[in-house]
């Protein structure tokens, strides 16, 4: 599903890609994604998941063992790296140790021959883009992690790419660094306009710039959504593990009547779900801990099940509680401290865990 | 209290027993190079008693027809291997490390055969060669080095090797990537980022395939005829019958040579660096 205003074509479109390695490792299987002109778009899975190996194939450093890949409406497949119409900023920065600022950004200008009369301007706006004016006559060895990043990204901005691919490029970073450049590289793709497509295997770091995220495991392509969809809305059991924390409970399938399906739930009993349509099969059932909340008393109006407090795990904004039930069945709930009343009082004891039934996932992969 | 003290990393030159040692081993490694070289000055035939300060013998050694010429000899031969082996081993260290192939790790373990075959046998082995393929004896200089210069290629260029595959092997494969993907094809990328990586390789290994060439006396012995002398197979024959300061004097020389060669390529190296 491409959302595209203007009705353009999709600037990336992967078909059916697989690759496997020699040796038998299948790296990637059957991928088939199509990316709007001027989205940011992340590609999320745990390390080993094939999302690398993806972008890769995308630069042209790999090629698919199957499918195609068409970037801006060619066909990639026999186009070699430095004739693609997109950049790269690389998980290392790789930004050329022998060379200045200055000249890291002209390089690709310079490289492609042709006329190299605005070449100094042109490297002056890049860097003045990234916040690095007047940085130009350094050296690499004199910058610091999130310069050097700075450095990697004017770089491939300056050539004005249709696609710029980013690898990892926070990891390096300290935690205070990575959230500053979260923002910063948001703010950098709505002034530049180009479509960001960026591997991480952090899903906040996905959820808080992506437009849209695609989620990769073993090599499967397991949801392509936006970040709203992706957090309230896992299609699998393993996105719904994967993207934030969930409390996943199995049960068999009582049958779906008037807009109501019915679980019989392992260790907590019949669950009464809305749903839309018809479903069949077994399937699971996943609560956002945030999504439950904490009782003295048993509440009316929702699902209510009495457990006891195992453990409390205090975190600043929030308390993270775990609970089980006597049969077994463990809760993970996490709780706002909206003051420091709150904060200061913690639940003990037995205690009633509750949700509204529509905060309540039905997964059936 | 402060001799008390246990000595911090940088303490351990006041120790006694370190400066002697230190300056022992300095004795030993340049004791008879400095004897060498203040005997060259020494007017007297014999290298026993000093009898005052002369150039006399440099003058000799430069009228020294025969010796000039296997200084030529040597320094042409070393240039010349120099180059070739640089060249040669950069090329084979670039294989071994990009590439995989069949046999590669026989090809790796025969590539460095050179350097621990013992020298006498790489030198019958050379003699026997040339001599079996007819080897023209008879050609008008430079081209009659060529089998000492062949024979200096391929005892150098494996030096050459190890050292830049050394240095490649800390090299980022990102680095390469990241010029091909900012528009560089295969040559540039090779030009403008794995050469400046490994220049100082390339200038390290360059130095030790001349020192190698300058000073070889075995292989050279059995490569070399009549009419290709090179400077330590000369200095050789002079020193069967005496060794006079003329010995020293060119000796000297060669010395002053290989170090004024030596910081002119630091030098460039440094320059290459902070620029």
């Amino acid at each position: 599903m491409v959302r595209d205003p203007h009705g353009r074509p999709p600037i990336i479109s992967i078909n059916g890609v697989s690759k496997s390695f020699p040796g038998g490792v299948q790296a990637l299987a059957d991928i088939s994604i199509e990316v709007a002109e001027g989205e940011f778009f992340a590609l999320l899975g745990p390390s080993g998941c094939g999302k690398t190996t993806l972008l890769r194939i995308l630069a042209g450093f790999e090629t698919p063992s199957k499918g195609d890949v068409f970037i801006d409406g060619r066909n990639m497949s026999r186009v070699a790296p430095n004739h693609r119409p997109v950049n790269m900023v690389f998980q290392s920065y790789a930004v050329f140790p022998h060379m200045t600022v200055a000249e890291n950004v002209a390089y690709g200008l310079k490289v492609g021959g042709g006329d190299r009369s605005g070449i100094p301007a042109r490297v002056e706006e890049a860097l003045e883009l990234v916040r690095l004016a007047g940085y130009g006559d350094r050296s690499p060895q004199q910058l610091s992690g999130g310069q050097t990043q700075r450095v990697a990204l004017a770089r491939a901005l300056v050539k004005k790419p249709r696609v710029l691919l980013l690898d990892e490029p926070l990891s390096a970073l300290d935690a205070k660094l990575r959230e500053a450049m979260q923002l910063e590289l948001v703010r950098l793709q709505e002034t530049v306009g180009i479509t960001f497509v960026i591997v991480t295997h952090d899903q906040n770091e996905a959820l808080s710039m992506a437009d849209r995220i695609a989620v990769i495991e073993q090599g499967r392509l397991l949801q392509v959504a936006s970040p709203l969809e992706l957090y309230e809305y896992p299609t699998s059991r393993f996105v719904a593990d994967f993207i934030g924390k969930m409390n996943l409970f199995e049960g068999t399938n009582l049958g779906c009547a008037g807009g109501v399906l019915s679980v019989n739930v392992n260790g907590l009993g019949r669950m009464d779900i809305p749903c839309e349509d018809n479903i069949e099969g077994d399937v699971g059932l996943a609560v956002r801990p945030e999504k439950m909340l904490l009782y003295d008393h048993r509440p009316d109006d929702r699902l209510a099940y009495e457990a006891i407090v195992d453990k409390i795990a205090y975190q600043g904004s929030e308390t993270r509680v775990f609970l089980s039930t006597g049969d077994g069945i463990n809760f993970e709930v996490s709780v706002r401290n909206a003051s420091r009343r709150a904060a200061a009082e913690s639940a003990s004891g037995s205690v009633w865990v509750a949700w509204h039934p529509a905060d309540t996932l039905i997964l059936r992969d | 209290m402060s001799r008390r003290a246990p000595p911090g990393p940088l303490d351990y030159g006041r120790r006694l027993w370190l400066r002697f040692s230190l300056w022992a081993t300095f004795l030993f490694l340049y004791a008879p190079i400095l004897m060498l070289v203040a005997f060259s000055f020494n007017d007297s035939r014999r290298n026993i008693v000093w009898r005052g300060f002369t150039l006399k013998y440099y003058e000799k050694a430069w009228n020294n027809d025969s010796l000039i010429e296997a200084f030529t000899n040597s320094l042409t031969i070393a240039l010349v291997s120099t180059v070739a082996s640089v060249i040669l081993g950069m090329m084979t260290a670039v294989l071994l490390w990009r590439f995989r192939f069949p046999g590669k790790a026989p090809y790796e373990g025969a590539m460095s055969l050179p350097i621990i075959i013992p020298e006498i046998c790489m030198g019958v082995a050379m003699m026997a060669f040339f001599a079996r393929i007819g080897w023209p004896a008879n050609l008008p200089w430079p081209l009659n080095l060529g089998a000492i210069t062949i024979a200096h290629i391929s005892f150098s260029f494996p030096f050459v090797a190890m050292v830049v595959r050394a240095r490649l092997a800390r090299f980022n494969p990102e680095l390469e990537e990241a010029a091909r993907d900012l528009g560089a094809s295969q040559w540039q990328s090779f030009r403008d980022v794995l050469l400046p990586y490994m220049r100082p390789g390339l200038v390290a290994g360059g130095l030790l395939a001349f020192t190698l060439s300058l000073d070889d006396f075995v292989i050279t012995f059995f490569t070399s005829g009549p009419e290709t002398v090179t400077f330590p197979v000369k200095v050789y024959s002079m020193i069967r019958f005496s060794v006079t300061p003329e010995v020293n004097a060119a000796s000297t020389v060669l010395i002053a040579i290989t170090l004024f060669l030596t910081t002119i390529a630091l030098w460039l190296q440094n320059r290459a660096q902070s620029s």
